[in-house]
């Protein structure tokens, strides 16, 4: 290492195009969104700076207050389904054979593979009142009926008279469904990482002292696991922030997040400065809760994973 | 091969046997007995199978066959976390995300020991490893050597029946190895629990243990105190693993009365006072502190291997001296320094003779 940075040619080569290629098409545009936040909306196509903060001021109306406190509702609760789903699968997976484990690891990440739109639609089928689910508990429901007929049950409608398809689309429990099944992935890597790294001698020095399974788990693996823990709280809640396309294709009219908004100002609104101003009021929100964590886990040096 | 076992075992092993998937046989048919108080050294070379038998005592392995009894009761159905045997770890494996005291206290409270039991044991046991006052510190605020202790503490705290150390001391520098081998001892006496200790390193078991077992491949090799393993070894491999030792071939001619015949290339014909099956002999051997060296040959009947010095190597207290004699052959001799002939008299290239009493001389089998 210190010979490299001693060498400033090599420096230069290595470092310069992803220089040049995050200033341009990094920090350049994000320039020009906080510069669109203080602009005016001239015409259809037409921006025009003039340091304005009356964009910033619409934000932070009462309507719009609400909706960025729905996306942070929705995003926590995303997060925190994900982390629970989540600790057990890559808990799992770190101690799968060491043959299995880049096949689970690919089971994992195979749904990245495929179109996220494709497979938001492909949760419309299994979601909506003549989908998968519903199918699989109106079997469930025929055959409870046939057992009770056969117990001489039959005319009480014990079940109730017809089967009622559970109505799981178009609602906030689609739209967080969703997006847990997106950001599934990136709750369970870096909880691998972290408990794939956990030296197997903490849990039997757990197991020895008397410890059992449950309490080595949630007394030492859990623990030591809590790097893991924030990256992917923070890698899953920041992108579930700012996705529209779950509210969009699996919300209700009640649905909609600070995303959609946003969306909206870009497309059909058409009112990019007010757009701006919303995204960067995201970006702030992000940054101070960044922050805020890293003051309150300052002196603590089991987070530093990050 | 248990000669010397304790009248009551603690720890015993029948015919215990690992074999690992791929066909790794890690341990192999060992039996041993262990006895209460005693502390129990297991030797041997790297993977040798001294940590799968160890963690097969703690729980973590099951063994493929065999029976394991400890303190009388069968352990095959029992898991790790109630077996009345504490480890301590190679890693030390203190839980970094816990102050010490909580370290120790966790095997106290994982066992629904009393609030208020917990803190003068804790205290006591921390005392005991002298970290007296270090209870609110986080492991990553320790060296090496008191995290070690930390490892200790946890695991007496608990007053198992069998301390298991798996390499305790490979990670500490060789002062603090010493102390703390000292340390162990000390502390073996005053708590009186069996300690069962790996180790590698022969000099660490010679010293601490009261009796060790040599491991070669999985089998146990020979198990016997420090000073018959070193004075009587029963095989080569024992002998060289245990200090340093100069072999020759040797090939037995037959009983003369109580002393046998052998041929010996390096040495030529000798009778060397023998008791047992002479067919097994295969090597003789001499440690080197009991050669000494003369400029003529004795004539006590003492076995000479004549020769011109090589080398000599001084070492502060002692130096080494090798003698290289006919077709090859060479000897080791370590003199004490100020006695005996002085080293700083000998010069490369000084004919001179090796000699011994026959009844140093070790006939091993292979
Ligand atoms: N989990 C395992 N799976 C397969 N083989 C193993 C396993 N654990 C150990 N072995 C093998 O069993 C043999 C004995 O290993 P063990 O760890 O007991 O040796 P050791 O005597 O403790 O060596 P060292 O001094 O290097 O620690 C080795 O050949 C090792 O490769
Ligand atoms: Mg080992």
């Amino acid at each position: 290492m210190e010979s490299w940075r001693r060498n400033p040619l090599f420096f230069w080569i290595v470092g310069l195009p992803p220089t040049l290629w995050l200033v341009l098409f990094f920090l350049v545009p994000l320039g020009l969104i906080w510069l669109f936040s203080f602009s005016d909306k001239r015409g259809i196509i037409d921006i025009e700076l003039t340091w304005t903060l009356a964009n910033y001021a619409r934000s932070l109306e009462w309507l719009y207050l609400e909706i960025f406190l729905k996306s942070f509702w929705m995003a926590g609760a995303t997060t925190v389904i994900a982390l629970l789903v989540g600790f057990p699968i890559a808990f799992a997976i770190s101690f799968a054979p060491p043959k299995a484990k880049p096949w689970l690891l690919l089971l994992i990440i195979l749904p990245f593979w495929t179109n996220l739109l494709i497979r938001t639609y492909a949760l419309i089928a299994v979601l909506r009142s003549r989908g998968f689910v519903n199918f699989g508990l109106e079997w469930l429901w025929d055959q409870g009926n046939w057992v009770l007929s056969l117990a001489g049950l039959g005319g009480y409608q014990l079940l109730g008279e017809r089967f009622e398809p559970l109505e799981l689309l178009y609602n906030n429990f689609a739209v967080v469904f969703g997006l847990v099944y997106v950001f599934l992935p990136f709750m369970v890597l870096p909880l691998y990482a972290a408990l794939d790294r956990l030296d197997r001698s903490y849990i039997e020095a757990s197991l020895d002292l008397g410890a059992g399974q449950l309490r080595s788990f949630f007394s030492v693996v859990v623990p030591m696991a809590k790097a893991g823990v924030v990256s992917g709280v923070i890698i899953t809640f920041i992108p579930a922030l700012g996705s529209f396309l779950q509210s969009d294709l699996l919300g209700g009219p009640d649905s909609q997040i600070i995303a959609n908004v946003i969306e909206r100002q870009f497309k059909s609104a058409n009112d990019w400065p007010y757009g701006a101003a919303l995204s960067f009021i995201l970006m702030y929100l992000t940054f101070f809760a960044l922050a805020l964590r890293a003051v309150l886990s300052r002196g603590n040096r089991d987070a530093e994973g990050l | 091969m248990n000669d010397s076992a304790a009248p009551k075992p603690i720890v015993s092993i029948q015919n215990m046997s690992k074999r690992f998937a791929g066909a790794v046989t890690a341990v192999d048919q060992v039996s041993l007995d262990i006895g209460a108080g005693e502390f129990f050294a297991l030797l041997g070379p790297s993977g040798c199978g001294k940590t799968t038998l160890l963690r097969m005592i703690a729980g973590f392995e099951t063994p493929t066959e065999g029976a394991l009894l400890i303190d009388g009761q069968d352990m095959s159905q029992v898991p790790p976390n109630r077996r009345p045997v504490n480890m301590v770890f190679q890693s030390y494996a203190v839980f970094p995300h816990m102050s010490v005291f909580d370290n120790v206290a966790y095997g106290l409270k994982v066992a629904r020991t009393k609030g208020s039991e917990i803190r003068p044991r804790v205290e006591e046991a921390l005392e005991l490893v002298k970290l007296g006052g270090y209870g609110a510190r986080k492991p990553d605020q320790l060296s090496g050597g008191q995290r070690q202790r930390v490892a200790l503490a946890r695991a007496l705290v608990k007053r198992p029946k069998v301390l298991l150390l798996d390499e305790p001391l490979s990670a500490l520098d060789a002062k603090l190895r010493e102390a703390m081998q000292m340390e162990l001892v000390r502390l073996q006496h005053s708590v009186g629990i069996t300690f069962i200790i790996v180790t590698h390193d022969q000099s660490e078991a010679l010293s601490m243990a009261n009796r060790i077992a040599v491991m070669e491949g999985g089998k146990v090799r020979q198990v016997a105190p420090p000073s018959e393993l070193y004075e009587r070894p029963s095989s080569r491999f024992v002998a060289d693993f245990i200090g340093k030792i100069n072999l020759f071939e040797a090939k037995p001619l037959g009983q003369s009365g109580a002393a046998l015949e052998l041929e010996v290339p390096a040495l030529g014909r000798i009778a060397v006072p023998f008791s047992g099956d002479p067919a097994k002999v295969a090597w003789v051997a001499v440690r080197p502190e009991k050669l000494r060296l003369l400029r003529q040959p004795p004539e006590d009947g003492s076995l000479v291997f004549p020769g011109t010095v090589a080398e000599v190597a001084y070492y502060g207290e002692t130096s080494h001296v090798l003698v290289s004699g006919p077709n090859g052959h060479g000897m080791t001799v370590n003199l004490h320094n100020g006695t005996q002939e002085t080293p700083s008299t000998l010069a490369p290239g000084d004919s001179l003779c090796c000699s011994w009493a026959p009844e140093d001389t070790l006939l091993l089998a292979d």
